[in-house]
């Protein structure tokens, strides 16, 4: 385990010199980090990086199976096109979250804001789970094509809804499951509601259970039967829009 | 359904005498326009789905066949045309919204053709490319401010990523999905003899062709597809796609039937499953955000690959332009209104866009004012037809030329512009592997070579008779333009005399 003091260190430096030490230690702290970018971008498996403070936009961009835990908020675009991997994050995040990730999980224990999980992937088994404790802002996983979104909205206030609008606007893949079952949500029209299965179950089980203890949260109130699962209506939504001329 | 209005585009004519009935048309033709009968031992043809696309005219032994423009008149108006009415008929059947492929085909302008190069006469003489040495070689990469040497004249600056091409010429985007494996291999394989580039386009790149990658340009959309850290350090450059010249402000859109079992593998997308890169992308609302992207890219390649951010050459491309390199580009590809594509819908490819010609020419002059030309290669694309428009837009300014409507040529595309069916019969805009066989890379990547080979030789002669002996030194270059049928603000624009002047 090594630690690196990011305090006023660029953002450049400060990523080429964790990519110098993940040469002999996989294991790296990170600390005093106040918004530099672009940190564990590209970073391969075995790498665990502990970070404390406030990462910048674009953390684990392009990821690639490392797993970084941040004890502190994310900022934009956290898990940009990223392929494999985990990020845990103990705070909120803000917007375009896991923009186009295609494989790995990330963990939020509290709120995420616009358009997060927009254009998700999935390809084989590489299916990209994003899963936040609280609510989420409009265009929740717009142009949505594969993986799953898991919103526990925990702690919302009275009368406050658990995502915004528009949500799956553009779906052609992938699964959105909301805690609650009122259907007030604003879909957008290419995600429709479906029925949850019993697989759903035990999907939303493991992963809310890797929740309640990387969080230390008891979550047992959850009626995980309740939950709101919307899918897309068809993984071709525009196929009859055009007519070649 | 109610009647189809629509009468048929081309006429198929079979000379009786010359056929010898040998029904190579029956197979070649994928629209299944001829169909062979024999009972009566008879091939007729359904002029209503031919596409003009000459590819059973080409094949036929006895040079038995012409296609021609179907006969049917409306009445003359100069209006109301026989396109635009079945354009309505088409959408009032249908309802839907009218898609095409390939570039603009309307008669608006060509500068090119409006521009003439000059040449030396007596006082300064010309040199003959044969003897002499000429170089077309261009390096594509932001450029240093000044240079510093030690004592030694080592070059103590550290310079920017640069790609080196050695003609100012690569092949423009073209995704594996909108073309064929079997045209991808073709451009790679003529990129990597040629010493130039070619362009995954926005669908990832095949395994296979990872072995291309000092020739490659891979392409990052809004829709990243197949877009990892190991693709963006396989070529020798990245491309941000922002927009497209046939369709500025609308994204790509491969449907799910394109999408089998390897271009599932090369966009890691699932089989059948549509692939849908908006025009926007989601985090880019400003120059600053472009800049988190460029950088991003820069940062998962260690710094090591120029990264080229491409638009469509629209009404402030200028501006854009410079916003671009200030977000630290290093290359801008502006992309025409005549460019070509796969599909677009036929509103926004005819109407929406600017000429190429001028777009450059602005972009070049502002880029100078501003004193930041140097950290920014210019390349142009959006319908460069010969060598002749490679050195005139070097004159006004561009570093190199994207060409895709010419390399699909190369390999047998006839402009038919039915690309978005996907029964190209030429094996280009297709996935159908009977049709995809039919074009050979081994030997069709030879046309491709050839192609540049002859404009790099015209090139040669064209600077050559300027007086010029390296291509870098025509680069904006305008005294060697004069215009021609060109009004005062087009000359202003142009930077450019008019001939006599
Ligand atoms: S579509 Fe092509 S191959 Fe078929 S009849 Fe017309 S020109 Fe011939
Ligand atoms: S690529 Fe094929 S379908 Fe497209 S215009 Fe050329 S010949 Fe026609």
């Amino acid at each position: 385990m090594k630690t690196i003091d990011a305090l006023n260190v660029y953002y450049r430096d400060l990523n080429s010199s964790i990519d110098e030490v993940v040469k002999t230690d996989k294991t790296i702290n990170l600390k005093n980090v106040f918004g530099q970018r672009y940190i564990g971008r590209g970073l391969p498996e075995n790498v665990k990086l502990k970070i404390y403070g406030t990462p910048g936009n674009d953390m684990a961009a392009y990821m690639d199976g490392a797993e970084l835990e941040i004890f502190g908020n994310g900022q934009d675009a956290v898990g940009n096109t990223m392929n494999c991997g985990r990020v845990i994050v103990h705070g909120s995040c803000g917007d375009t979250l896991g923009y186009a990730m295609r494989g790995g999980e990330i963990y939020v224990e509290g709120d995420v804001g616009y358009r997060v999980g927009i254009h998700m992937k999935e390809y084989k088994e590489m299916k990209p789970i994003i899963v936040a404790g609280g609510k989420a802002g409009e265009f929740l996983g717009e142009y949505m094509a594969g993986g799953a979104i898991i919103l526990l909205g925990l702690n919302l206030s009275k009368g406050e809804n658990i995502t915004g609008r528009f949500c799956g606007t553009g779906m052609h893949g992938g699964v959105i499951y909301l805690n609650g079952n009122e259907d007030k949500y604003k879909f957008g029209k290419e995600a429709v509601k479906v029925d949850i299965t019993n697989e759903d179950i035990l999907f939303l089980k493991k992963h809310i259970g890797f929740y309640e203890k990387t969080f230390q949260k008891d979550l047992n109130h959850l009626k995980l039967e309740s939950f709101s699962k919307y899918a897309a209506v068809n993984k071709n939504p525009y196929s009859n829009m055009y007519c070649t001329y | 359904m109610s009647l189809d209005f629509n009468s048929p585009a081309f006429e198929v004519i079979r000379n009786e005498k010359k056929c010898i009935q040998c029904k190579v048309c029956v197979r070649q033709c994928s629209n299944k326009v001829h169909s062979y009968d024999d009972e009566d031992n008879v091939i007729y043809s359904d002029d209503i789905k031919c596409v003009n696309c000459h590819r059973c005219v080409v094949l036929c032994p006895t040079r038995a066949l012409v296609i021609k423009k179907y006969p049917l008149e409306f009445r003359e108006n100069a209006n109301w045309t026989g396109a635009v009415l079945d354009e309505i008929y088409k959408q009032s059947q249908t309802g839907g919204v009218l898609l095409s492929s390939m570039g603009n085909p309307k008669s608006f302008p060509i500068y090119w053709d409006k521009m003439l190069l000059n040449a030396s006469q007596v006082t300064n003489p010309s040199i003959d490319p044969l003897r002499e040495p000429m170089e077309t070689k261009v390096m594509i990469g932001r450029k240093p401010e000044k240079l510093e040497f030690d004592a030694k004249g080592k070059l103590l600056t550290k310079m920017p990523p640069q790609v080196e091409l050695s003609v100012p010429i690569m092949f423009s985007a073209m995704s594996y999905g909108s073309i064929s494996r079997n045209a991808h291999e073709s451009l790679a394989k003529a990129a990597t003899e040629l010493g130039i580039c070619y362009n995954t386009g926005e669908g990832g790149l095949n395994r296979d062709f990872y072995k291309y990658g000092k020739n490659t340009i891979v392409q990052v959309a809004s829709g990243r597809f197949g877009v990892h850290k190991e693709y963006l350090n396989a070529g020798a450059a990245i491309e941000i796609k922002i927009g497209q010249g046939a369709k500025p402000g609308i994204g790509g859109h491969l449907p799910g039937r394109k999408v089998g079992e390897d271009v599932s593998a090369t966009r890691m997308i699932p089989v059948g499953s549509d692939a849908i890169s908006p025009a926007p992308h989601h985090d880019i609302y400003s120059i600053e955000d472009l800049r988190q992207l460029i950088f991003s890219l820069k940062e998962a390649t260690n710094y090591g690959k120029p990264v080229f951010v491409k638009i469509a050459a629209v009404h402030n491309s200028a501006a854009i332009a410079s916003g671009i390199v200030r977000a630290g580009a290093d290359a801008i590809v502006i992309d025409g209104f005549r460019g070509g594509t796969g599909a677009a819908p036929t509103r926004v490819r005819d109407n929406v866009g600017i000429p190429i010609e001028l777009a450059l020419a602005a972009i070049d002059q502002r880029l100078r004012e501003e004193e930041i030309r140097n950290e920014v290669s210019l390349i142009i694309a959006g319908s460069i037809r010969n060598s002749a428009d490679v050195v005139k837009a070097v004159a006004l300014g561009a570093d190199a030329v994207y060409i895709g409507s010419a390399a699909v040529a190369a390999l047998g595309c006839h402009l038919c512009r039915s690309c978005s069916t996907g029964k190209c019969n030429w094996g280009i805009a297709t996935q159908e592997p009977e049709l995809v066989k039919r074009l050979n890379p081994d030997i069709m990547y030879k046309r491709l070579v050839n192609l540049i080979s002859a404009w790099n030789h015209e090139i040669q002669e064209l600077l050559g008779g300027m007086g010029i002996n390296a291509i870098d030194s025509l680069r904006g270059n305008r005294l060697m333009l004069r215009g021609i049928d060109l009004n005062e603000k087009e000359l202003e624009i142009l930077g450019i005399k008019y001939a006599g002047e």
